[in-house]
């Protein structure tokens, strides 16, 4: 007796804990249903909180409705882990049924979530901020879409830059994973067709601090440093080079010249004056709808950081895509979204740093920025724009028989 | 003195105290018909009660109610899960071994389908079919067991945690930081089952099934070999090894015989897990998971091969519906606080909630188990000496 | 019936000649001297072409071995005081460093002053370590895998209590001017972080006091009696839970004052904390558990095989520190300077 209704209960609770979920998964509306997907946890929780503000504001600018339609954002959280990226994109397209997907923020999770798209045709996704090569290079999926540009493309330009100011050889300090591959490859791939040297690239191991061992590794003939770090992880570096006695000068990747280097307070402060980098965003773009995005930013979130990053850019940017094709449709989303699918590919997209269109695999070309860091009269270090580089495709300019994506070895040039 | 003497002592209480089959005396009828000469099948059929074909029921009507959504990512990914955490069940509480490495185990299984097997990553692929692959995955993933439970049990007690805690730590720095193999911070994707007789292994019905049959399989798997003498030498080592060694048992064979059957009880995990996945990183072993399945263990409760299973469910649907009720942000902060809360104050988990709101609701009639120490004298047990 | 424990590692303070006397830890038999052959060629070997090839990245790296050695020592050296005493394997010791390292951190920013950042690191670590002990973990005596399990979920909550409040950013504290800068004018090498020697310095100092506070104090007298046997020295008249609490106290500083030291050379980020407790763990495992000598021969030996990995064959450090850890469990599964029970 006691077993039965013990069975029972559990029984009915089972049931009544399945049938709250299918009521959920249920009723189709109106509303135009966006999941957005960013890493609030873990070490990029700043980051992708900051995307989440980008991606809010390009709703905000349109007071939350487009094509008639009202905007229902969905929100997920991973913590860059491919495998968390995929199960709460999983929850929010199977469960929560989303129409479009906005997301993911970090590289190794665009990949994962690029080849979960292929098994769910009936949703469009947009990525968030991943800037690896792979995502669109290799295997692309026809219902996912990249407007910003991959980490290889941020850096096109330096490498001609670089010459110029006549460093000639070079050691490339970066860490250990995709990433830094491929902004090595958009570097070096120019920097060594122009005649450049790279004698010695050090992998820095993930997880590393200790930057001893590379710098005891440093050659006495190179001219400068590129170093590929987090910004952060560039002053522990810098404070460890120059406590070791290096004197060399340093070029920047597009994560490495931050507000933390801009405020390092060394000995060294002096050497960092000129220092160069390259990326998709900056500080002092002096164009007025870059301005208005800061100014719109500010307004909006006035606890956010003082200026949009990159990540806020890149999800505002592909947020607003998401929304500007639905109006180019007309909020039409039948037929497996083909007509949707069809302005995302075609469209000329207005975003605060110039125009921006989609090669054959949808992945975005656009512009970059080459960077150098100025005293202004106060003393203060900051970014300033030395050239802006627009139409930068994912082949970087090269025949696509010449182009391989960036690893450990490729390229190579001692 | 045979094990089948020590069955029989160990369990004579519990035969007198048993009034209906309950969860905490498995070992009780079995054993007693066992003394009494009847066939497999009846014994069979007595040891299954009405809430056995229930919960069998249940899980299989299952899917064909529930959205594909709630049988792929919440069923699958916790029987998957379940399984893992039974191997460290088994270790930890009919062992008395916890071993923080058994995820480790599982990665290395699911690293070498990935590996050996087809991925996405064309420098890093062998190539080989299923039918090589899998088999492999499972000699690899035991054999490590093996070794690392040589390591870690000629040293006592608390160290096993440290020892194993160490050697994941490892595992996962190796495989964050090699390339040729492992293929580093990206790790390998596009792993999937095969397909076979037409269907789709990766569907979520098909899938869910597959999980299921093998969550089965090594449930009852667990439930046979803590019988068998092996098993329950295991448990006599665990309770007092000095006594076991002077009576003639190989304390330190027995223990690294059970990182073996443990090892490859996660080594099957392991598969279905990368499966599940479509991937691996070097993230999926590193320290964080490593505590899960701990913590998906303890929550469960350590006395009954059914806790890892519920314990899984309920991470996994923590884990998956957070975002919704509380700020997903703090999702560790509230495993971490939940298991705080178990072991203060339940350390037997949910199955040993469960059986003292029963308990109080009986009537106050004690817990009549011999057949495995309560919790509170599980966590008692102290560290002993090498013999 | 409780058992004495006459077997109990005598932890801290050995010489070596009980060593070499005692069963299991003579180091002079033919089987001790194979290994140390076998372990000592290659090693002297390699030393040998480094140097030849490339002098001064050889006596760099060296030295960047033992500094980075002894910041693994001083956090390791309270995680086997811990032990060795008390049989409770604290794995939210790495917690407790990178908690000392933000309140270092905090405090060095707001006066800007390098010692007090130092003491608030120290005692901040020390004072959650005694609430630990003396509001949890006394009232678990006896079930060492318990008070692991806490020790376990306190890691959790505490590294993301920390991740809370101060996210996922790389904090950088900065060395005391009279540190900053490299120190010159050195044969071969020219020039070396002088924070990084300090560090040398400090693993020093602290072997030192650990010495002299075990060997030269009532309390340590006591450490060490209770070390021997808990039951004894209760019945002695000590207060045995004062003995613990005191114990904790100082491993868990140690660990604090650990997090404020390697903040400037290594930075606070989320992750610091379990690499720092696998690096406890694995000084334990290699050095002996419950003994400091052995805490600083694990700890030296760690240091170089890390750095040496990362200077000669980056992608393959951690295989050697896997090695070790192997080599040491299979052949001497108590740890080099470890007891026979």
């Amino acid at each position: 007796m006691k077993m039965l209704k013990r069975t029972f209960i559990r029984s009915a609770a089972g049931a009544a804990v399945v049938a709250a979920f299918a009521g959920i998964v249920w009723a189709q509306q109106a509303p135009v249903k966006i999941g957005l997907l960013a890493t609030l946890e873990g070490p990029f929780a700043a980051g992708g909180a900051d995307g989440m503000r980008g991606a809010e504001l390009a709703i905000r600018e349109r007071n939350g409705m487009v094509a008639g339609r009202k905007i229902e954002l969905i929100k997920g959280s991973s913590d860059a882990k491919p495998d968390v990226a995929v199960n709460a994109t999983r929850k929010m397209v199977e469960q929560d049924k989303v129409d479009i997907m906005v997301g993911p923020l970090s590289g190794g999770e665009g990949v994962a979530v690029k080849d979960y798209s292929k098994t769910q045709p009936q949703v469009t996704f947009i990525n968030g901020s991943s800037g690896a090569q792979a995502t669109t290079l290799t295997n692309p999926s026809e219902n996912f879409f990249r407007f910003n540009t991959d980490g290889a493309q941020w850096m096109v330009g330096l490498g001609a830059e670089t010459l110029k100011r006549g460093y000639k050889r070079v050691m490339v300090i970066a860490e250990d994973y995709a990433f830094p591959y491929s902004q090595v490859q958009g570097f070096m791939s120019e920097y060594c067709r122009m005649g450049g040297k790279v004698p010695l690239k050090a992998w820095v191991p993930l997880g590393g601090k200790d930057y001893s061992s590379v710098i005891a590794r440093i050659p006495k003939d190179i001219d400068a440093l590129v170093v590929i770090l987090g910004g952060a992880d560039a002053v522990n570096f810098l404070n460890q080079y120059e406590a070791a006695g290096g004197d060399k000068p340093m070029i920047g990747g597009s994560i490495t010249v931050s507000q933390d280097v801009l405020n390092y307070r060394g000995k060294r402060r002096d050497s960092l004056v000129g220092t160069l980098s390259a990326g998709p965003i900056a500080d002092s773009i002096d164009t007025p709808e870059f301005k208005a995005f800061v100014a719109s930013y500010k307004k909006n979130f006035p606890d956010g950081y003082p200026s949009p990053g990159l990540f806020a850019l890149n999800y505002y940017i592909n947020m607003k895509a998401a929304l500007d094709a639905l109006d180019a449709v007309k909020g039409d989303l039948s037929d497996g979204q083909k007509k949707y699918r069809q302005a995302l590919a075609t469209m000329t997209l207005k975003t605060p740093v110039g125009d921006i269109k989609l090669d054959s695999n949808r992945q975005g070309i656009g512009t970059t920025f080459i960077t150098e860091v100025v005293r202004d009269s106060q003393g203060n270090l900051s970014n300033k724009v030395v050239r802006a580089i627009p139409n930068v495709d994912q082949m970087l300019g090269m025949k696509p028989a010449d182009f391989k994506i960036g690893s450990r070895d490729e390229p190579s040039c001692p | 003195m045979s094990a089948a003497y020590w069955r029989k002592a160990m369990n004579a209480g519990a035969v007198a105290a048993r009034g209906e089959v309950r969860s905490t005396q498995t070992a009780a009828p079995a054993a007693a018909s066992a003394a009494a000469g009847e066939s497999i099948g009846s014994r069979l059929v007595a040891a299954i009660g009405l809430r056995h074909v229930v919960v069998l029921a249940l899980l299989v009507v299952f899917p064909f109610v529930a959205s594909p959504f709630l049988t792929f990512q919440i069923g699958a990914q916790s029987l998957a899960l379940g399984l893992i955490a039974l191997s460290l069940t088994f270790l930890g509480g009919y062992g008395g071994m916890i071993s923080l490495a058994q995820m480790t185990i599982a990665g290395i299984a699911g690293y070498t389908v990935a590996i050996v097997g087809v991925n996405g990553t064309p420098e890093i692929n062998v190539d080989w079919p299923w039918w090589a692959v899998v088999p492999l995955a499972l000699v690899l993933g035991t054999m490590a067991a093996t070794f690392i439970g040589w390591l870690s049990v000629r040293t006592e007690g608390i160290y096993t945690i440290m020892i194993t805690l160490a050697i994941g730590v490892a595992f996962y720095y190796m495989a964050l930081q090699n390339y040729a193999v492992f293929n580093g911070f990206q790790g390998l994707q596009k792993v999937y089952p095969p397909e076979l007789f037409g269907i789709n292994w990766r569907e979520p019905l098909p899938f869910y099934f597959l999980v299921l049959s093998w969550a089965l399989a090594g449930y009852f798997f667990i439930k046979y070999v803590v019988r068998t003498p092996f098993g329950v030498a295991l448990q006599g080592v665990r309770d007092n090894p000095r006594r076991m060694s002077a009576l003639g048992f190989d304390v330190v064979g027995h223990r690294v015989a059970a990182y073996a059957v443990a090892g490859f009880v996660a080594s099957v995990g392991g598969v279905l897990l990368v499966w599940y996945n479509g991937l691996i990183t070097p993230n999926s072993v590193g320290t964080s998971w490593l505590i899960n399945i701990l913590v998906i263990a303890v929550l469960g409760g350590m006395r009954h091969p059914i806790g890892p299973f519920i314990g899984a469910v309920v991470f996994v649907l923590l884990q998956t519906f957070a975002i919704d009720l509380i700020d997903r942000e703090r999702f560790n902060l509230v495993i971490g606080g939940v298991f705080l809360a178990i072991v203060l104050f339940s350390p037997d988990g949910l199955l040993g909630l469960w059986a003292g709101l029963r308990a109080r609701f009986a009537g106050g009639r004690g817990v009549g188990s011999t057949a495995r120490p309560s919790g509170r004298q599980f966590w008692r047990q102290k560290p002993r000496r090498p013999q | 019936m409780h058992e004495r424990r006459t077997t109990a590692p005598k932890a801290l303070a050995p010489s070596w000649g009980d060593s070499a006397k005692r069963e299991g830890g003579n180091i002079v038999t033919r089987r001790a001297i194979a290994l140390w052959i076998v372990v000592g060629l290659p090693i002297a070997v390699f030393s040998v072409w480094a140097l030849a090839d490339n002098t001064r990245l050889y006596l760099v790296t060296l030295l960047n071995g033992l500094t980075l050695g002894s910041l693994y020592f001083i956090v390791a050296s309270g995680f086997t005081l811990v032990f060795g005493l008390m049989r409770n394997v604290n794995l939210a010791h790495g917690s407790l460093y990178l908690l000392g390292g933000y309140l270092g951190f905090i405090v060095a920013e707001k006066t800007g002053w390098w010692l007090p950042a130092i003491a608030a690191g120290f005692l901040g670590a020390a004072v959650l370590g005694l609430l630990i002990q003396v509001l949890i973990l006394r009232h678990m005596q006896g079930q060492e895998l318990r008070q692991t399990m806490v020790t376990i979920g306190l890691s959790i909550v505490i590294a993301d209590i920390l991740l809370w409040i101060f996210t996922g950013e790389v904090h950088q504290m900065e060395a005391p001017e009279w540190l900053r800068g490299p120190i010159r004018g050195i044969p071969i090498i020219n020039a070396y972080s002088a924070y990084r020697l300090s560090l040398l310095g400090f693993g020093i100092a602290i072997g030192v006091a650990l010495w002299l506070f075990l060997n030269r104090t009532r309390v340590g007298m006591m450490i060490r009696a209770g070390v021997d046997d808990r039951a004894m020295l209760a019945a002695a008249g000590v207060n045995v839970n004062l003995v613990f609490a005191t114990t904790f106290a100082i491993g868990a500083g140690l660990a604090g004052f650990g997090g404020v030291i390697g903040a400037v050379e290594l930075s606070m980020v989320p992750g610091e904390d379990t690499r720092l407790l696998l690096a406890s763990l694995i000084v334990v495992i290699v050095g002996g558990m419950g003994s400091v000598v052995g805490a600083a021969i694990g700890a030296a030996i760690l240091g170089l095989a890390e750095t040496f990995g990362l200077a000669y064959a980056p992608t393959y450090s951690v295989v050697f520190t896997f090695v070790i850890l192997v080599m040491v469990l299979a052949f001497r599964p108590r740890g080099i300077m470890g007891k026979a029970a």
